[in-house]
C-alpha cells in the first residue's frame, strides 16, 4: 500500500478500501468517465490498491482528446490568417493537428492568444475591433455554459467580430454509445462530478435502467474516487442499478438551472464525431439558429482540409476503454508529451499523459534523466502539456 | 482545463450589465461571472470554471479541495503561464522571438512549500 500515506485522510482512506475489500466477492469493471478522475487514480495508484476483482477502465472523459482533427486542423487554418486573433484554453496548445499544433502556428506568425476565460475573448473582440477574434470552443457540458453565455453577451452587446469554434461534447450519449459496443465490459460507471454540478443528475436513471448499469456520480479527489468505487461496488454485488450521488457537496440533483436555461437557448444538440471514436447521434452541441452569425465555421468558409491521423496511434481503442495506454506499442516511444502521436498524450486529463507521468519508471519507459514527479516539486516540467 | 477549482467571493460588481466578482483562488485572483449563481454573496464558495461560478461549495470542503490542488501543482497548471507550460512540455526555448516571455504569475500561496518551524 505504498500510495495510502499520500491521502489526505489516510485513515479514511483506509477505511473505505476495506470496505470495498469486504464487499467484493465477483470481478467487476467500472468505468470512470472523467480525465481528470483518470488522473487522481493514476497519480495516487487508486487501482493497484483497490481488490483484483475491481478493474477501473479510463472512460473518453477528455475534451481536448476527443475533438476530431478536423476541427484542429479547422483550427489551425483559421488560426494562421493574418486578420484573425485566436484565441484558446491553454490545454489546445500542442494538441497535434494534422502536421503541427497551435503553438506552431503562432510561432510562424499567428495571433493565437490564451485566455482564461471564454469572457476574455470576448473583450478582446471589444478592443480589436479591425481584427476578427476566434474562440475555440471546446469541452463537455461544464464548460459549454460558459461559452454559451459568452456568444449571449456577444449578441446582446452587439460585437460583431466575434466568432466561436464550436466542438462541444455531451458525456450521456457517450455512455449510451459505450454500452452498445458489443466489445464493452463496462458494468458500472463513475460519473463526471462537475458535468452533473451543470446537468443535474436527471439524464441517468433511464440509462442506468435501461443498461441495468449502476451510475455513482463522483468527484475527482482520490477520497471521492475511493467512495465512489464503494457505492458501485455495493450496488453490483446487491444486483442494483441505480443513480446514486456521491459528490453532493457539490452536485444537486437538479444541476444548475440559470445555466441549463442558457444551454438551452444558444446551443440545440447535433451529432458529433469523437476523435478516435467516430460519430456518436446526438452527442454534442451546435450554436442554435438564433446565433448562426456567431459560428465562426459559417464565418470562415474552411474547406479541403485533408486530415491525416498517424496510423500507430490507438488513442480511439484507448478512448474506449478497450486498451490501457502502456499496451500501445508507440508509448514512450515514438510517442510521448514532447512529440505526441495522439491528443490522449497531451492533454492533461489524457490517459496516455497520466501514464507517462506517474507510471514511467515502472514501465520503464523512460530516459535516465527523468524522474518522477512528487507532491513536493511543483510538477511544472514535468507535467504533460499545462 | 475541464477542472473546476474552488475560490472565495471577494467583492461583487457589474460590468456589461453582467454580475462579475473577484473570486480568490488560494492566492490568485481572477474575474468571475456570476450570472449562473446570481445570489453568490461575497465571502462564499463556489466552483468555478473558466472563469464562472457553477456552484456553491460549503468552505471546509472548498479550503481542503485548494489544499490538496496546491500540494498536487494543479493551480500551477490552472493559472500559471500556459506558453511557457507548453513549451516546457515540448521541450523548446522560448520560442517567440517578438516578446519578451511570460510575466510571472503571482504563485498561489497555497502552493508554497510548507516550511517545517522548529518549537
Ligand atoms: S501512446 Fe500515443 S500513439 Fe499510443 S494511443 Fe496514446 S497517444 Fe496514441
Amino acid at each position: 500500500m505504498k500510495y495510502i500515506e499520500e491521502f489526505q485522510d489516510p485513515a479514511l482512506a483506509r477505511r473505505l478500501l476495506d470496505d470495498i475489500h469486504a464487499t467484493v466477492t465477483r470481478p467487476w469493471a467500472l468505468m470512470e468517465v472523467c480525465g481528470g478522475q483518470t488522473h487522481t487514480i493514476i497519480r495516487h495508484g487508486i487501482d493497484q490498491l483497490l481488490p483484483e476483482l475491481v478493474e477501473l477502465i479510463h472512460g473518453p472523459g477528455c475534451p481536448v482528446c476527443v475533438t476530431p482533427l478536423e476541427v484542429i486542423d479547422k483550427a489551425l487554418e483559421i488560426a494562421s490568417r493574418p486578420d484573425v486573433i485566436f484565441c484558446s484554453f491553454g490545454d489546445m496548445l500542442r494538441v497535434p493537428g494534422t502536421g503541427r499544433d497551435l503553438f506552431q502556428v503562432r510561432s510562424e506568425g499567428g495571433d493565437v492568444r490564451v485566455v482564461y476565460s471564454p469572457l476574455d475573448a470576448l473583450r478582446i473582440a471589444q478592443e480589436n475591433p479591425k481584427h476578427q477574434v476566434v474562440f475555440f470552443g471546446i469541452g463537455f457540458e461544464t464548460t459549454a455554459p460558459p461559452n454559451a453565455m459568452t456568444v449571449h453577451q456577444a449578441k446582446k452587446l452587439g460585437i460583431p467580430n466575434f466568432s466561436l469554434l464550436v466542438s462541444h461534447v455531451r458525456v450521456p450519449p457517450a455512455i449510451e454509445a459505450i454500452m452498445q459496443s458489443p466489445s464493452c465490459r463496462v458494468q458500472g460507471f463513475l460519473a463526471a462530478g462537475h458535468v452533473c454540478s451543470v446537468m443535474g443528475v436527471r439524464e441517468y436513471p433511464e440509462l442506468a435502467a435501461r443498461h441495468r448499469v449502476p451510475i455513482v456520480v463522483t468527484g475527482f479527489e482520490p477520497l471521492d474516487i475511493l467512495e465512489g468505487v464503494r457505492r458501485a461496488v455495493r450496488q453490483l454485488e446487491r444486483g442494483e442499478h441505480t443513480v446514486d450521488n456521491a459528490y453532493a457537496r457539490a452536485v444537486r440533483p437538479e444541476g444548475n438551472p440559470a445555466a441549463l436555461a442558457m444551454l438551452e437557448d444558444v446551443f440545440e444538440v447535433t451529432d458529433r464525431a469523437w476523435r478516435g471514436i467516430g460519430v456518436i447521434p446526438d452527442s454534442g452541441w451546435r450554436l442554435s439558429e438564433r446565433y448562426r452569425d456567431f459560428d465562426a465555421e459559417h464565418r470562415f468558409s474552411v474547406t479541403g482540409i485533408n486530415t491525416r491521423e498517424p496510423a500507430e496511434c490507438r488513442s480511439g481503442e484507448v478512448l474506449q476503454g478497450l486498451l490501457k495506454p502502456h499496451e500501445c506499442e508507440a508509448f514512450g516511444t515514438l510517442c510521448t508529451p514532447r512529440s505526441p502521436l495522439g491528443a490522449t498524450m497531451v492533454s492533461s486529463e489524457g490517459a496516455c499523459a497520466a501514464y507517462y507521468l506517474y507510471r514511467r519508471l515502472e514501465l520503464g519507459t523512460v530516459p535516465a534523466a527523468a524522474t518522477a514527479p512528487t507532491a513536493a516539486s511543483a510538477p511544472l516540467e514535468a507535467s504533460p502539456v499545462v | 482545463m475541464c477542472l473546476a477549482v474552488p475560490g472565495r467571493v471577494l467583492d461583487i460588481g457589474e460590468k456589461d450589465g453582467t454580475r462579475m466578482a473577484t473570486v480568490d483562488f488560494g492566492g490568485v485572483q481572477k474575474e468571475v461571472c456570476l450570472e449562473y449563481l446570481p445570489d453568490l454573496q461575497v465571502g462564499e464558495y463556489a466552483i468555478v470554471h473558466v472563469g464562472f461560478a457553477l456552484q456553491r461549495l460549503d468552505e471546509e470542503s472548498a479550503k481542503q479541495t485548494l489544499e490538496l490542488f496546491a500540494q498536487l501543482g494543479m493551480l500551477q497548471e490552472e493559472f500559471g503561464d500556459p506558453w511557457e507550460q507548453a513549451a516546457a512540455a515540448g521541450g523548446d526555448p522560448w520560442p517567440f522571438a517578438d516578446d519578451p516571455g511570460p510575466e510571472p504569475e503571482p504563485t498561489p500561496v497555497l502552493a508554497a512549500p510548507q516550511e517545517e518551524v522548529q518549537p
